[in-house]
């Protein structure tokens, strides 16, 4: 277990260190990394590697944003595979990301319960 | 004074940025996140029998709700400022950007502010991924009709 | 009469009779904090939209400028105030409580000397008498127009300014015993650096600052060491720098100052220093009124500066271009 966590942290810290390095290098704004990370994602997946990344890593693989592009494109192939061309569309809306819909719902909770804030340090 | 004379006493009083304290900052905060992330899973196997794929969805739930109160409590920002990208790479950047956006268009209601500004910075990231998965599955499923490659 | 290049010299004598500057908690700490009238402990109220802050801050700061002129609003002749919000909002509603006959000004955080010129060029007509003219910023207000969300976690480079939540304004009347007089204002020209990060507005603004520098000194036949200080509004401490490393006159290391670079002292938390119209306003209208009273400066040129750009202009790949505008105080000596 301890080695699982070891690694989760090491493979998402360095996944980090490259969206660190878009938005210091190439001064790319938050939205232009994070965008970009989610095509590598998907990208990655064309290339089969994200998911071996995924057994290796765990946690380190898909709590980076970058998954959320693997999982659009995860679900896309597989329908693909089952139906021809067509799966590619059906695939990728058949995917529910929950980490959209908790984003969504925990947005609107957040606007009922928490106050606008004064700026503090 | 010219242009390129300009130009260069910008550069010469811009501040370095100081990427490597970045880079490893970047790397401590966003190892801890998954690593949080990853005993999230664990729990979720052991008590809620997920198995270790389907344990990635509760997992990041749980991230996006502690995103969200850290945000709400004003904390996530202090994270971000001294993080960079080990805050805003993993999910709970997603989450904050989302829940962020929310909580500041309160004051315009909440259908027109909240609904309709709720995905002003995360917009891109899910518009990207679809359009991305669409073209990488197109190609990727074209080629293997074509029998260059395989599933 | 204005002069080839836009200076404008005032032989009427237009004064500042009085100042008021409000400011937010965040700004309690600043060097100049004693000489702010006050420091209003609540950014925004419980049910108060940031917006609606910002109009809460102009109001206290007008009321303030009228009670220590010995005036009363409803004598003001007309209101001139700018900000950096949309349309004007917070100006346009707090000039909806006062009432007064209302001119609306924007030239980003140039604003504040922008609305003085136009008091100054009232009273010099003739046309009207007594004038209330300022400007003010809204920290989380300008944060969430300009930039994003107050609680989004986006990490700020060196060069970053810290928008200032003050308004900060002045009661202008014609030859005011024992006040500051504007003799001269030089409206500034639009001057675009090519530079294009929002988040270095120092760079973007100093070739402004510079050409109205420039002109004024020409068209007022003096030189840099004449004045007591010349004091830019917001360019930060690495604007500022730029700025001095255009000029080559030797004076400009001790008398060129910026007020953003001032305003919140050594605080890194601040990174380049404070930015926004009520930066100029808070520390013109406070500090260096104060200094020009007590006979500590004679002459001085403040130079309010202004980033011409909007959300929208930045997203469509425009650079920055800038605005400076300048108003020449002198104190007589006292009788």
């Amino acid at each position: 277990m301890i080695s699982s966590l070891i690694v989760a942290f090491v493979v998402g810290g360095l996944i980090c260190v490259v969206g660190q390095i878009l938005m210091d290098g190439l001064k790319l704004t938050p939205a232009h990394t994070m965008s970009t990370l989610v095509v590598s994602g998907s990208i990655l997946d064309g290339f089969g590697l994200y998911e071996p990344l995924i057994a290796f890593a765990g946690a380190g693989a898909t709590v980076p944003i970058t998954s959320f592009g693997n999982s659009l494109t995860h679900g896309a192939l597989a329908e693909a595979e089952k139906h021809g061309l067509i799966g590619v569309l059906t695939g990728m809306f058949e995917v529910t990301s929950s980490g959209i819909s908790a984003a969504i719902l925990f947005g609107i909770i957040a606007a009922f319960i928490f106050q606008k804030r004064n700026t503090t340090y | 004074m010219d242009q390129k004379q300009f130009e260069d006493i910008v550069d010469k009083q811009n501040p370095k940025t100081p990427m490597f304290t970045n880079m490893l900052k970047a790397f401590l905060v966003g190892g801890i996140i998954c690593t949080i992330g990853q005993l999230l899973v664990f729990f979720y196997i052991r008590f809620f029998s997920f198995t270790e794929r389907t344990a990635a969805n509760p997992t990041a739930a749980t991230l996006v709700f502690i995103a969200m109160l850290l945000t709400g409590f004003g904390y996530y920002k202090k994270i971000s400022q001294f993080a960079g990208a080990g805050s805003a790479v993993p999910i709970t950047g997603f989450g904050n950007s989302v829940v962020s956006a929310a909580i500041e268009h309160k004051t315009e209601g909440y259908v027109l502010g909240v609904g309709g500004n709720m995905f002003k910075l995360a917009g891109s990231v899910i518009v990207f991924g679809v359009l991305s998965a669409f073209f990488v599955a197109l190609i990727k499923t074209i080629l293997v009709k074509i029998g260059v490659v395989s599933w | 009469m204005v002069k080839a290049n836009g200076t404008i010299q005032f032989t009427e004598k237009p004064s500042i009779a009085s100042t008021g500057v409000t400011v937010g908690p965040m700004e309690k700490d600043s060097p100049f904090a004693s000489a702010f009238d006050e420091i209003l402990l609540l950014e925004k109220e419980k049910n108060e939209s940031y917006e609606e802050a910002n109009t809460r801050f102009i109001e206290k700061a007008c009321a303030i400028t009228v009670k220590k002129g010995h005036e009363k609003m409803e004598n003001i002749d007309v209101f001139i105030g700018g900000d950096l919000i949309n349309q004007l909002s917070p100006t346009n509603f707090a000039a909806r409580k006062l009432k007064i006959p209302y001119l609306g000004v924007f030239s980003a955080c140039a604003s504040s000397v922008e609305s003085l010129i136009i008091g100054s060029l009232l009273l010099e007509s003739g046309k009207a008498s007594s004038i209330l003219a300022g400007a003010s910023s809204h920290h989380p207000a300008v944060e969430r127009q300009f930039r994003y969300p107050l609680e989004y976690g986006a990490q700020k480079p060196k060069t970053a300014q810290w928008t200032v939540t003050a308004a900060g304004f002045a009661l202008l009347q014609k030859q005011v015993k024992n006040a500051p007089i504007i003799t001269h204002g030089t409206i500034g020209r639009v001057v675009d650096g090519k530079q294009a990060n929002p988040l270095h507005m120092g760079a973007a603004m100093a070739p402004a600052a510079r050409d109205t520098i420039e002109r004024h000194l020409t068209n007022t036949n003096s030189k840099v060491s004449d004045f007591d200080v010349i004091m830019t509004g917001d360019l930060g401490k690495i604007g500022l720098n730029i700025l001095k490393d255009m000029f080559t006159d030797e004076d400009c290391h001790v008398i060129l100052q910026d007020a953003g670079a001032q305003f919140y002292g050594e605080d890194t938390f601040f990174n380049a220093g404070a930015s926004g119209a009520g930066c100029s306003a808070a520390v013109f209208l406070s500090h260096i009124y104060n200094q020009l009273q007590n006979g500590t400066f004679k002459r001085v040129l403040l130079v309010a500066t202004g980033a011409l750009l909007s959300p929208l202009t930045f997203q469509q790949g425009e650079t920055i271009p800038c605005i400076a505008h300048a108003i020449e105080c002198r104190m007589e000596k006292r009788n």
